[in-house]
């Protein structure tokens, strides 16, 4: 028996020894993502582009218009002379986020009153909108509260609000400076693991069945389980080096901290891995073109993806997506690649995300092994 | 049967509400080449994935010499080889890493198919190709690599499903070389073949028909049971030909070939003037017109008519 796995895995290396631009796939396009996700895909909001619209002229309109444009969050990208104009560039979406300063903003300030200032906000991307509208209202909020202060010490608190204040001592445990980098840095590692996974093992053993190489062999005395092993133990291997190189790069290059046991992460990656390889043979089972495998793979991955809780947190889905989210092994990984990254913890605490993962695994297997040999009949 | 290496009881296939293969028995004795033919979808390609192990069989048994396949398909296998239409070659392998991995996953020892598949190889006149990528191989030398791989073995029973199918004539007569050598040395054969030229050089012909052995002989003996006579007429215009005579008395069938057509009849004495008359009376010109032996072609046409007739 081992020494029919052994002759498969030598032909396995050796198929992919030949196969140079395989060496590419693997290595190169899961480093790029990496830099890609990195970059790109963060929380935070930059330059908003904005059109600041002064109708009051004055010399506090002026000093809040340049708070806007001072800070590094927006980016005066249209000059507006009238609300028609406000309006426009919002339509038009050359702006995001248009801010109307009424005629009669000083006046009302040096009474010591409130003083409506406008904004209006492109709300087609909720997420950008909301985080735009809460600098919006941080910068005007600081603007009165220095400007009350102001105006109190000036005129001998005659006019001027008194000020009082709760202070809260802000402190993020594990990411400090709540660099969204180092959120998603670690969910890179596990979701190109898995795209890696799921799409080599499908298109391996549906080449050889559209080939016809996996009847050949199979009339040989190579059991169907022998065949399995062989064909997915290097794809095991592949994996377990995959998340070493990814994991190293993003340390390297974006310093995100390692904290935790490396031996725990190990362990958490080869459940996650066992069950990846299990759903690129189920996949398998169904396909019987490599196109059909495309295919079928686009719609399995899309879905653990977006219910990993990678970017789209899974307390605010609905209740029934949330019980699915508990089917994806992804979800489990997510969380013991990030605790081990940036908490440190270890066993004690992620137990039950490694038992999760152990039985979705297992459970995976099994039907992916009963269902591969009833695929050869 | 006494002595054969192959033997099938019973043996059936269900695919849904279709019947592919439905209790069939035959056994096939050392050193015999058995033919399997009939029209597409007869089960002539189940009959042989059960036979190879590779599929389970509904019900029936199958022995390989006097191993259960069904119970033990991994011992079967050992003396077994299966040859489907398309051998799978890994194509970015080389020749040689072929036939490595197949004799590997046999467990051959390394002396011994170094020997086997030199000698193999230089049969087929393939030694100069033996680092070539299998890809790079023309049709006719991936079914000789083909060929190479599953006999690297030396298995008792070879079970090649149309091996010859898109190959070119050449490589084909270098096919069937081979296996009359193995024949001589005592290998079981069971193939099934759509050229008909082939199936006369099997041994023994079954003929199949949805599933059904139809009838299981010699070549020679088949054409004994076919009732009547063939008329041969050579024609520019064969379909004209099926056409004018078809509806004559004692014509049972008509088959076009190349060169005219094929009629075939009840009693060829009476019914060769008639045919000729009614040819001359359409203003059908004929090169020639004549009884001769029927071909197996000829053969099954026949004899699946007059099952179809009986049904």
């Amino acid at each position: 028996m081992f020494g029919r796995i052994f002759h498969l895995l030598v032909k396995e290396f050796l198929q992919m020894k030949r196969d140079k631009s395989a060496r590419f796939r693997l290595l190169v396009p899961p480093v790029i993502q990496m830099l890609l996700f990195g970059y790109a895909a963060t929380f935070e909001v930059f330059n908003v582009s904005t059109a600041i619209l002064d109708l009051d002229r004055s010399q506090e309109s002026r000093a809040l218009t340049d708070a806007f444009v001072h800070s590094s969050r927006f980016r005066i990208a249209v000059p507006a002379a009238s609300e028609r104009d406000v309006r426009d560039a919002v339509e038009r979406s050359d702006v995001q986020v248009g801010i109307v300063i009424p005629a009669g903003f000083a006046e009302l300030l040096k009474k010591g009153r409130t003083s409506p200032v406008q904004a209006l906000v492109d709300g087609t991307n909720s997420n950008t909108a909301l985080i735009a509208l809460g600098y919006v209202g941080q910068i005007a909020g600081s603007f009165g509260q220095d400007y009350a202060r102001n105006l109190a010490e000036r005129t001998g608190r005659a006019l001027g609000r008194p000020m009082v204040s709760v202070g809260l001592e802000e402190r993020y445990w594990y990411n400090p400076n709540l660099n969204s980098r180092w959120f998603f840095v670690p969910g890179v590692i596990g979701t190109l693991a898995l795209i890696t996974i799921v799409n080599l093992t499908a298109f391996a053993i549906v080449r050889e069945r559209e080939v016809g190489t996996l009847e050949q062999i199979l009339v040989t005395p190579l059991r169907p389980v022998e065949f399995i092993i062989g064909k997915t133990l290097p794809f095991f291997l592949i994996g377990l080096l995959e998340v070493s190189i990814v994991a190293g790069f993003g340390m390297a290059w974006f310093h995100v901290p390692f904290r935790g046991n490396p031996l725990v992460l190990l362990l958490g990656t080869c459940l996650f891995l066992l069950a990846a390889l299990a759903i690129g043979l189920l996949i398998s089972t169904v396909c019987t073109t490599q196109q059909q495998a495309f295919s079928s793979n686009f719609f399995v991955l899309n879905p653990m993806f977006i219910l990993s809780g990678f970017s789209f947190p899974i307390p605010s889905m609905p209740q029934a997506l949330q019980w699915l989210t508990y089917a994806d092994p992804l979800r489990y990984y997510l969380v013991i690649i990030r605790a081990t990254f940036l908490k440190g913890v270890g066993l004690d605490a992620l137990w039950p995300q490694m038992l999760a993962l152990a039985a979705i695994a297992l459970g995976l297997l099994t039907v992916a092994v009963l269902r591969f040999r009833k695929s050869l009949d | 049967m006494a002595g054969a290496i192959v033997e099938a009881t019973g043996l059936s296939k269900r695919f849904g509400a279709v019947m592919a293969v439905d209790g069939l028995s035959f056994a096939v004795q050392p050193g015999e080449i058995f033919g399997l033919v009939g029209p597409d979808g007869a089960g002539k390609t189940t009959t042989m994935r059960m036979l190879a192990g590779v599929m389970r069989s509904d019900d029936g048994s199958i022995t390989v010499d006097g191993i259960d396949v069904r119970a033990h398909p991994e011992q079967a296998k050992r003396h077994v080889s299966y040859m489907p239409q398309r051998f799978g070659l890994y194509e970015d392998l080389t020749v040689e890493e072929n036939i490595r991995f197949y004799a590997d996953l046999f467990e051959v020892p390394r002396r011994l198919w170094e020997e086997r598949a030199a000698a193999m190889l230089t049969a087929s006149n393939m030694t100069p190709f033996r680092k070539r990528l299998a890809g790079q191989l023309s049709g006719g030398m991936k079914q000789k690599l083909g060929l190479t791989c599953s006999l690297v073995h030396t298995p008792r029973v070879l079970l090649l499903d149309e091996p010859t199918t898109g190959v070119d004539p050449l490589s084909r007569r270098e096919f069937w070389q081979i296996l009359y050598s193995l024949r001589g040395e005592g290998v079981a054969m069971v193939i099934s073949t759509a050229y008909l030229d082939e199936a006369e050089r099997c041994d023994r012909l079954a003929l199949l028909h949805d599933g059904r052995m139809v009838h299981c002989d010699t070549p020679a003996g088949l054409k004994a049971k076919m009732p009547g006579a063939m008329i041969e007429v050579a024609a520019a215009e064969p379909r004209r030909v099926r056409d004018a005579v078809q509806k004559l008395p004692g014509v049972a069938g008509v088959l076009l070939i190349g060169i005219g057509a094929h009629i075939h009849v009840d009693d060829a004495g009476r019914r060769l003037p008639e045919i000729a008359a009614a040819l001359s009376a359409a203003g059908i010109a004929t090169t020639e017109i004549g009884e001769v032996a029927p071909s197996i072609e000829d053969l099954f046409v026949a004899l699946l008519e007059n099952e179809r007739n009986a049904a």
